[in-house]
C-alpha cells in the first residue's frame, strides 16, 4: 500500500520493452529534439560571444569622449534653486579634451587597465586621380598597442613607422586598395575645414572587418590634430580593462571624476545585446516547440500501451491497485521515455557540437574559418528538464485517463 | 457468535443511462466467516453485478454493505482498494493474469502491492501457494505457456495470496474441463474447510451449487424467495 515502487518500475519497464520498437522511435523523437536544442543553443551562444568578444577586442572597453551628457550647469543654477537661461548657443566646435596626458596619468594611477588618447578627423584620400572619404585616426604608437588590435591588424609596415616618417599614414588595405595606393607611395589628405596635407603611407592595416578596412586610415596624434584644426587636444581617451566586465562601473566612475561622457561597450551597444536577447528568446521559442512535438511521440506511445493494457488495468485495480500507483506506472513509462531521450539526446548534441566546431569554413567576413561553439552545462540541463517535463506532462493525461477506467466494465466484457 | 463477514443490507445498483436499468434490486445477504455461498440463476439475472458490488469493484445506489465490520458505502476510491488488498480476492472466468509476468510474478503482484513482507517472505510464500495448488513444476512459466486450468489455478492462487476474509469466484469454472473444475471446487472447499476464509462463487452449475454449504438464487436482481434455507456448516 506504500505505493510499491518495484512493482510499478517493473510493470512499466515490461510495458516499455514489450513495444521496443515504438518506444525506441519515441526515445528518438526526444532525443533529436534534445539534441537540436543543445547545439542550436551552443551555436546561438557561440556566436554571440564570438560576436561580443570580436566587439570587445575590436573597440575600446570604456570610451571617454570630449562631449558631455548634459549641458554645463550655468552659474546662475548653482545659486539659485530655479533660473531662467536664454540666449544660450552651442560651440560649434567640439572642445576637445585637455591636457590628456595629466588625465591620462591621473586616470591610471587608480584604474585597472590602460589608456590610450585618439583624435579623430573626417577627411578625403587622394591619389593618382582617385579619392575615398575617409576616417583618420590619430593615435600614440606607443600606448595604442595595449588598448586596440590595430598593431596587430598591421600587415604591411609597422604602427612604430608613423613615428620615423613625418607624416606618416596608415591605411584599410580596402581603402588603399580602392585609390590604388602602396606602401611608400604619396597620397593627399584634405579636410572639410580645408586643411590639406600630403602623407606618406607606411603601412596597411587588414581588420577583417570591411567597412573599417574601407575607411580608417592611422596617423599620429598631432597629424590628426592638425587635420582636424585642434593642436593639444584629443577627441577620445581609450581605455582598456583588465575586466571587460567591469567596464560600466568604471565608466562612471570616470565620468563622475572627469565630467567628461564615459560611455562602456555594454552602452555603445545596447541595441545589440538587446536584439542578442530577443535572438535568444526565439531561440527558446523554437527549443520549446521542437521539445513539446517530440513530447507528442510519448503521448502516442503511453496511450498505445494503455489502450492495449486495459484488461490489465483493470485486473490491477481489481486486486486493489490504487488509482494513484496504476497512474505512476504510465508516468513512469512516460518518464522512461523522457530520460532515454534526454541521455541520447545529450549524447547527440555533444557529437554534433563536436562535429560541427571541427568543420572548416570559410567565412566571406572575418577571418576566423570555424563555427563558434559554445559548450555550456546549462544548455544540457535546460534541454534535458525540458524534454523530461514535456515527457512526463504528455504521458500525464493518458496515463490518469487509463488509471481512473472503472475495472467492471473490462471485466464484463471479456468474461 | 461473532458479526458476519459480509452485511448487505438494501444493495441496489440502477444503470442511469437512456434507459435505467436496475442490475442489483434490494437485496439482503450475510455471508459469515467460513462460509461457502454459491450464488446462482438465470443468465442476466444480476450474479455478476451483486458480485462486483459485495466486491467494492462497484459502488451501489442504495444500500449499506459493511465488510469485516466496516461500512464501505461512504469509503473513498483509496480506502475502497486498500480494502480489496488485504481483505477480498476475485477469481473470474478469464483468469486475466498479466501476460508478460510468469506464474511466480503474477502471484506475488498483490504482496509487492501490499508491501508488507520482504522479498524473500513473498518469494516463499508465492511459492508455497503455487505448489499446494500443483503448480510446482509452472512457478516460471507465463500465463500462455499454461493450460487453462493452470491459468485459472495461478488466478486462485493470486487472489489468496494475501490471505484475505473473502474469495469472490465469478463462473471460475465457466471455461474449464469437468476434471480442472473438480480442481477447482476441491481447493476452494479445502480453503473454506481449512483457513475460515469466505467464499461466494456465482455459478449455474447445479452440482456444483450443491457442494456449497448455502445457495441463494438471484432472479432480475433480486434474491429470490424460495432460495434454500440457510444451512450453515
Ligand atoms: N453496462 C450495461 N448496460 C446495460 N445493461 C447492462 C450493463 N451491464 C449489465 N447489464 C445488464 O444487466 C443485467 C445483469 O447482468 P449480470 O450481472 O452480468 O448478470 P449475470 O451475471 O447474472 O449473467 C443483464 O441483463 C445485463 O445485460
Ligand atoms: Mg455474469
Amino acid at each position: 500500500m506504500t505505493g510499491a515502487l518495484d512493482l510499478i518500475v517493473s510493470i512499466a519497464v515490461t510495458h516499455v520493452r514489450a513495444r521496443l520498437r515504438q518506444t525506441f522511435v519515441g526515445v528518438l523523437g526526444v532525443a533529436t529534439g534534445v539534441g537540436f536544442s543543445v547545439i542550436m543553443a551552443a551555436l546561438m551562444q557561440g556566436s554571440q560571444e564570438d560576436f561580443v568578444a570580436q566587439l570587445v577586442d575590436a573597440m575600446p572597453h570604456v570610451s571617454v569622449s570630449d562631449e558631455r551628457r548634459n549641458p554645463p550647469v550655468q552659474p546662475a543654477e548653482q545659486d539659485y534653486a530655479a533660473a531662467q537661461i536664454s540666449g544660450q548657443s552651442t560651440p560649434a566646435m567640439r572642445r576637445g579634451v585637455k591636457n590628456p596626458y595629466a588625465l591620462m596619468a591621473s586616470l591610471e594611477a587608480w584604474l585597472p587597465g590602460v589608456v590610450a588618447p585618439s583624435v579623430q578627423a573626417r577627411a578625403v584620400i587622394r591619389y593618382a586621380g582617385r579619392d575615398t572619404a575617409a576616417n583618420v585616426v590619430g593615435v600614440d604608437p606607443r600606448r595604442e598597442p595595449k588598448v586596440s588590435k590595430i598593431a596587430a591588424q598591421i600587415r604591411e609596415g609597422s604602427l612604430e613607422a608613423l613615428q620615423r616618417a613625418s607624416n606618416g599614414i596608415i591605411l584599410g588595405d580596402g581603402l588603399a586598395k580602392k585609390i590604388g595606393a602602396r606602401v611608400g607611395n604619396s597620397v593627399v589628405v584634405a579636410t572639410g575645414g580645408g586643411a590639406t596635407m600630403s602623407a606618406r603611407v607606411v603601412g596597411l592595416s587588414h581588420s577583417g572587418m570591411k567597412i573599417n578596412d574601407e575607411t580608417q586610415a592611422y596617423t599620429l596624434l598631432k597629424t590628426a590634430q592638425v587635420l582636424a584644426g585642434q593642436t593639444g587636444l584629443v577627441n577620445e581617451l581609450r581605455i582598456r580593462l583588465n575586466d571587460v566586465m567591469q567596464a560600466r562601473e568604471m565608466a562612471d566612475r570616470i565620468e563622475a571624476q572627469t565630467g567628461y561622457k564615459s560611455v562602456s561597450w555594454q552602452e555603445q551597444n545596447e541595441d545589440l545585446l538587446s536584439a542578442f536577447a530577443i535572438r535568444n528568446l526565439i531561440m527558446y521559442t523554437v527549443v520549446g516547440a521542437i521539445l513539446l512535438v517530440a513530447s507528442f511521440g510519448t503521448y502516442n506511445i503511453v496511450s498505445t500501451i494503455t489502450h492495449e493494457k486495459t484488461r490489465d488495468i483493470a485486473i490491477m485495480k481489481s486486486l486493489g491497485l490504487r488509482e494513484s500507483t496504476v497512474r505512476r506506472i504510465f508516468v513512469l513509462e512516460a518518464m522512461i521515455i523522457g530520460l532515454g531521450g534526454l541521455l541520447i539526446g545529450w549524447a547527440l548534441g555533444y557529437l554534433m557540437s563536436r562535429g560541427l566546431g571541427s568543420i572548416e569554413i570559410n567565412l566571406p567576413f572575418g577571418d576566423k574559418n570555424h563555427l563558434p561553439i559554445a559548450y555550456a552545462p546549462q544548455h544540457y540541463l535546460i534541454a534535458g528538464g525540458v524534454a523530461l517535463a514535456s515527457s512526463v506532462f504528455a504521458g500525464y493525461f493518458p496515463a490518469r485517463k487509463a488509471a481512473s477506467l472503472h475495472p467492471v466494465e473490462i471485466i464484463r466484457g471479456a468474461s | 457468535m461473532s458479526a458476519p463477514l459480509v452485511v448487505a443490507r438494501g444493495l441496489t445498483r440502477i444503470l442511469t443511462g437512456e434507459i435505467e436499468t436496475t442490475l442489483v434490486d434490494g437485496v439482503d445477504l450475510d455471508i459469515a466467516a467460513g462460509e461457502f455461498l454459491a450464488i446462482t440463476g438465470p443468465s442476466g439475472s444480476g450474479k455478476s453485478s451483486l458480485l462486483y458490488l459485495l466486491g467494492l469493484l462497484d459502488e451501489p445506489t442504495r444500500g449499506e454493505l459493511a465488510i469485516d465490520g466496516r461500512e464501505t458505502s461512504r469509503l473513498r476510491e483509496e480506502a475502497r482498494a486498500d480494502l480489496r488488498l488485504s481483505t477480498l480476492g476475485f477469481v473470474f472466468q478469464f483468469h486475466f493474469l498479466l501476460p508478460e509476468f510468469s506464474a511466480l510474478d503474477n502471484v506475488m503482484l498483490p504482496m509487492r502491492a501490499f508491501g508488507r513482507l520482504s522479498d524473500r517472505q513473498m518469494t516463499a510464500q508465492a511459492r508455497d501457494l503455487l505448489a499446494s495448488l500443483g503448480l510446482e513444476a509452472h512457478m516460471g512459466k507465463r500465463p500462455d505457456q499454461m493450460s487453462g486450468g493452470q491459468r485459472q489455478r495461478v488466478a486462485i492462487a493470486r487472489a489468496l495470496a494475501n490471505r484475505p476474509k473473502l474469495i469472490l469466484a465469478d463462473e471460475p469454472t465457466g471455461n474449464l474441463d469437468s476434471h480442472s473444475t473438480e480442481q477447482v471446487l476441491a481447493i476452494l472447499r479445502k480453503l473454506v474447510d481449512e483457513t475460515k476464509t469466505s467464499v461466494a462463487i456465482v455459478t449455474h452449475d447445479l452440482s456444483l451449487a450443491a457442494q456449497a454449504d448455502r445457495r441463494v438464487h438471484v432472479v432480475d436482481g433480486r434474491l429470490a424467495p424460495h432460495a434454500a434455507p440457510s444451512n450453515p456448516a
